[in-house]
């Protein structure tokens, strides 16, 4: 295989990473106001994913940073022409990161109310902005020649790319009921539950719609099989949630979430960003990429750091493998 | 006012906040896991208390370094699109390498040490704390050496086709002379930030009560922190020292233009203080040190320093006509208050010593008051230092292929521009607020109870026993 595809094909892994990992922890910071009737509760509910929240957003800077060393052209275009929406995502995590750190180290109850604000707008912000884009790139854009965006935002706000956002949105949120079901105990558990099953109705036909609409764009063999299975996997998650088996559900979850991004990745390939304009425009994993000697430096150190980061990463879900419960809430 | 102007604006804006929080990390992440190994060794509660206290300090500061790290990773390829394109061959593989290989290891690990008390045996606990602080200095290495490659150039060719920088040769770029000498100097300047701030909070609780139950403990790491910074200062000096040469011989206009020299001169005199016009057209005070200047940058007190008419005139014939002179008052300046405000601290860190000589404890109020500025003192410092690397670099963007107003996007507009500086520098701005009222209030705090003893993190029967931590 070419290195330029296994490039394309790794950062389509850390994005679909990615949005596995924070989509989570993007559900859980959702439902706070949802799930978290009083403080002791919602501080449950953000110390699900205190110690992982950070190592999971490392993924996006990683596939960022990939993407400009690998396909300098695709991070230039992309990160230029989606201006705005990469800006909110900025200010909504900024938010977001330090509520977390920030909301418990003052007793008075406005002053959490207002960071549990940021955390739940920070977390959907995002989340919304993370589908239009990607939808966007499936969708293609208006690019010059010489691969300059050339729209406006408006451009880039069409029923799909707005179908892409709210369907990220929902999925995250049940994403993050089923991880919450998984990790706390008591009233918070059984709320979780039932949530779950009440978003997945939102949720699958949203899924379902979004998926057979990016088929309809662009279409490849390996897209529809991805599709399926991930329809597949979404309905026996929110059917395990129903007799309720907890890791099967969020199993069920994690997959669809991770096959709609792989979908998304494998339908556009070869081309990375296409135009809807100027066909000249449309950047492909050949025209976007690095020099080969780039690519071979970058592969070999991903070769050797992938799998001990992997590795650790599996540990700490492992260390914080128990379940949190108001019980476990310090009552400092 | 032009996009580009705005651009830079924002770059130089959201930099700079960024290290206002990267050396605290940097330096603090070390001095904690220094202090935790010095309860392990000894088991003495004092410095479990130390390391929970600045542990606590540290963690408030890390969130901001994160948040803004962010941000400056997106901006490469918001505001200077044009510049990513360019170089994206050889400066996005030590940014790529450095999330991979740096940011993982201290996220995770840094997570598993603030969450990780109760559930962790205590030496693995403590190997935690070092790889989170291992990974922020990893993380420092390769991000520097990227900005090195921007002052000066090496490993690599321009593809005639398509007019961009190619890799030619990693080793060469992540060995860069200029990278080598500037990674000790910003690790140095970063334990000055550190080593300052353990002494001011602990030199405040010890002038304010000196009957303090924890006085010991303060004692100590007032001590403790002046150590780290006069040493600090010692290695600021050191690679200062080499960086000016080899400054002087990789960019020779920023050294003439740090020091507004305008002629050529041998011996050359460094100008400790100029009153009067900077284009050097009037003088009407000049302090200066005779031969310093010559002896900086080249080692050898009669060498002879360019001067930027020379250069300029050299560079004109070089890459075309054109400026090529960075804005002069502001290298001066930048590069004086660098070494000036990093002195201060390392004066204050003297006399908190001498205040604790053979036993006693400090009672001066005016060491109160110089202690409660120290930290600001180094960060100043570190922030002049980079707008002199940054400034004097101008107007290229890569010394000598680039200039940065063709790095700049050109498909984004005055006003988007305008709108994310604008919102950047309103959001910095609340948060720089709230972020030091937190500190304030956590260093206030004092010394926090590590009475009850610490769980023992093998018994794991008592499943409703609460967090050791929790947000
Ligand atoms: C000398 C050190 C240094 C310098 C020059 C920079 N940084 Fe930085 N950065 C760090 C040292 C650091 C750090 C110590 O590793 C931080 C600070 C606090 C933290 O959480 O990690 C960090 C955080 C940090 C993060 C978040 C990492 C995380 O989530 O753990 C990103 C994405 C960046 N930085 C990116 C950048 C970029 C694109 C820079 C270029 C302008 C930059 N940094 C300059
Ligand atoms: C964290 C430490 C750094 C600080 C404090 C810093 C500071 C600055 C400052 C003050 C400017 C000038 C803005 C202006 O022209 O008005 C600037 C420009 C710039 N710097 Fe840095 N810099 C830092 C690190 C870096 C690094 C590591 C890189 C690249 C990896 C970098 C790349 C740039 C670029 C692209 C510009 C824009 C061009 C310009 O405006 O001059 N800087 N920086
Ligand atoms: C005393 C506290 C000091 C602090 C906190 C400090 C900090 C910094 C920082 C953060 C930078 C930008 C990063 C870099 O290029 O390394 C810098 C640059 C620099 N510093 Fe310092 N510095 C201090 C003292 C000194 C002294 C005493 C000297 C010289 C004798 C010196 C010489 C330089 C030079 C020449 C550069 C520019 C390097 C370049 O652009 O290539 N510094 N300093």
């Amino acid at each position: 295989m070419d290195l330029t595809t296994v490039w394309f094909l790794l950062i389509a892994v850390l994005f679909t990473g990615y949005f596995i990992l924070e989509g989570f922890d993007f559900g859980v910071g959702i439902l706070l106001p949802a799930l978290g009737r009083d403080d002791r509760e919602r501080r449950v509910l953000i110390n699900t994913i205190g110690p992982v929240w950070d190592g999971n957003e490392v993924w996006l800077i990683t596939a960022a940073g990939a993407m400009f060393a690998a396909f300098p052209e695709w991070y230039a275009t992309l990160f230029s022409g989606f201006y705005l929406p990469l800006l909110l995502i900025l200010i909504a995590l900024i938010f977001r990161n330090v509520a977390f750190e920030y909301r418990h180290k003052r007793p008075d109850a406005a002053w959490k109310a207002r960071w549990d604000t940021a955390i739940t707008v920070g977390s959907a912000v995002p989340a919304v902005a993370w589908g239009v884009i990607l939808a966007n790139i499936v969708h293609g854009v208006p690019l010059s020649a010489d691969h300059e965006y050339t729209g406006d935002l408006l451009a880039a706000l069409h029923p799909y790319t707005l179908l892409g956002g709210a369907t990220f949105l929902a999925l995250f949120a049940t994403h993050g009921a089923l991880f919450l079901a998984l990790k706390t105990t008591g009233d918070v558990r059984e709320r979780a539950n039932q949530l779950a099953g009440r978003l997945g109705m939102v949720t699958f036909p949203l899924t379902a719609v979004f998926l057979a609409w990016t088929l309809d764009l662009r279409q490849n063999p390996a897209a529809v099989a991805l599709t399926l299975l991930a329809i597949l996997a979404l309905v026996a998650g929110l059917a395990a949630n129903r007799v309720r088996r907890e890791g099967w559900a969020f199993t069920g979850t994690t997959v669809a979430t991770g096959l709609l991004v792989a979908t998304a990745f494998t339908a556009i390939f070869p081309d990375v960003l296409p135009s809807t304009t100027d066909p000249a425009g449309t950047l492909t994993t050949t025209n976007a990429a690095a020099s080969g000697y780039t690519l071979g430096i970058l592969t070999w150190i991903a070769a050797f750091c992938t799998p001990v980061v992997l590795a650790y990463q599996a540990w700490t879900y492992w260390v914080f493998r128990r379940r949190i419960g108001v019980a476990n809430i310090p009552t400092d | 006012m032009d996009a580009l102007d705005v651009a830079r604006w924002q770059f130089g804006v959201t930099t700079v906040y960024h290290f206002l929080f990267v050396p605290l990390t940097i330096g603090l992440s070390v001095l904690v896991a220094i202090l935790q190994t010095m309860w392990l060794r000894t088991g003495n509660e004092r410095y479990l208390k130390l390391t929970k206290f600045y542990g606590k300090l540290f963690l408030i500061n890390f969130a901001m370094g994160i948040v803004t790290g962010i941000v400056q990773e997106f901006q490469f390829g918001m505001n200077w699109s044009d510049y990513s394109r360019f170089v994206g061959d050889i400066f996005g593989a030590p940014l790529a390498i450095e999330a991979l290989l740096a940011f993982f290891l201290e996220s995770t690990f840094l997570g598993l040490w603030i969450f990780g008390w109760d559930r962790l045996p205590k030496r693995v606990h403590l190997a935690c704390i070092w790889a989170a602080a291992i990974g922020s200095t990893v993380s420092a290495y390769f991000i520097l050496a990227a900005n090195s490659w921007m002052q000066n150039p090496v490993g690599y060719r321009i593809n005639p086709e398509s007019g961009r920088a190619e890799l030619t040769d990693f080793v060469a770029v992540l060995t860069n002379k200029v990278a080598l000498i500037t990674f000790p100097h910003t690790i140095f300047g970063c334990f000055l930030v550190a080593g300052s701030l353990i002494v001011a909070v602990a030199v405040w609780h010890l002038v304010r009560r000196p009957d303090n139950p924890d006085a010991d403990t303060y004692r100590f790491a007032a001590r403790f922190g002046a150590t780290v910074t006069l040493l600090a200062t010692a290695g600021v000096l050191a690679t200062g020292d080499i960086q000016s040469k080899i400054m002087t011989e990789v960019q020779p206009m920023k050294m003439a233009a740090a020091e507004g020299l305008y002629e050529t001169e041998s011996p050359a005199s460094f100008s400790v203080l100029t009153v009067g016009s900077l284009d050097g057209s009037r003088e009407l005070f000049a302090l200066k040190i005779p031969y310093l200047l010559s002896w900086l940058s080249t080692g050898d007190v009669n060498g002879e320093v360019h001067g930027i008419n020379d250069l300029q005139a050299q560079y004109t014939a070089q890459y075309g006509p054109g400026s090529y002179t960075p804005i002069i008052p502001v290298t001066y300046w930048s590069f004086r208050l660098m070494i000036g405000f990093g002195l201060a601290a390392a004066a204050i860190a003297v006399w908190t010593l001498w205040a604790h000589r053979r036993g006693r404890t400090p009672t001066s109020k005016w060491l109160l008051r110089a202690a409660l500025v120290m930290p600001v003192l180094p960060l100043a410092a570190n922030c002049f230092g980079w707008i002199f690397t940054e400034m004097g670099r101008q107007p290229w963007i890569v010394f000598g292929e680039m200039l940065t107003r063709d790095g700049v996007s050109r498909s984004v507009s005055l006003a988007e521009v305008l709108t994310s500086f604008t919102a950047f520098t309103l959001v910095y701005a609340t948060l720089a607020v709230v972020e030091v009222r937190l500190l304030v209030r956590y260093a206030r705090h004092g010394l926090p109870d590590t009475d009850p003893p610490e769980p023992d993190p093998t018994d794991h029967d008592d499943e409703d026993k609460p967090l050791a931590f929790a947000y």
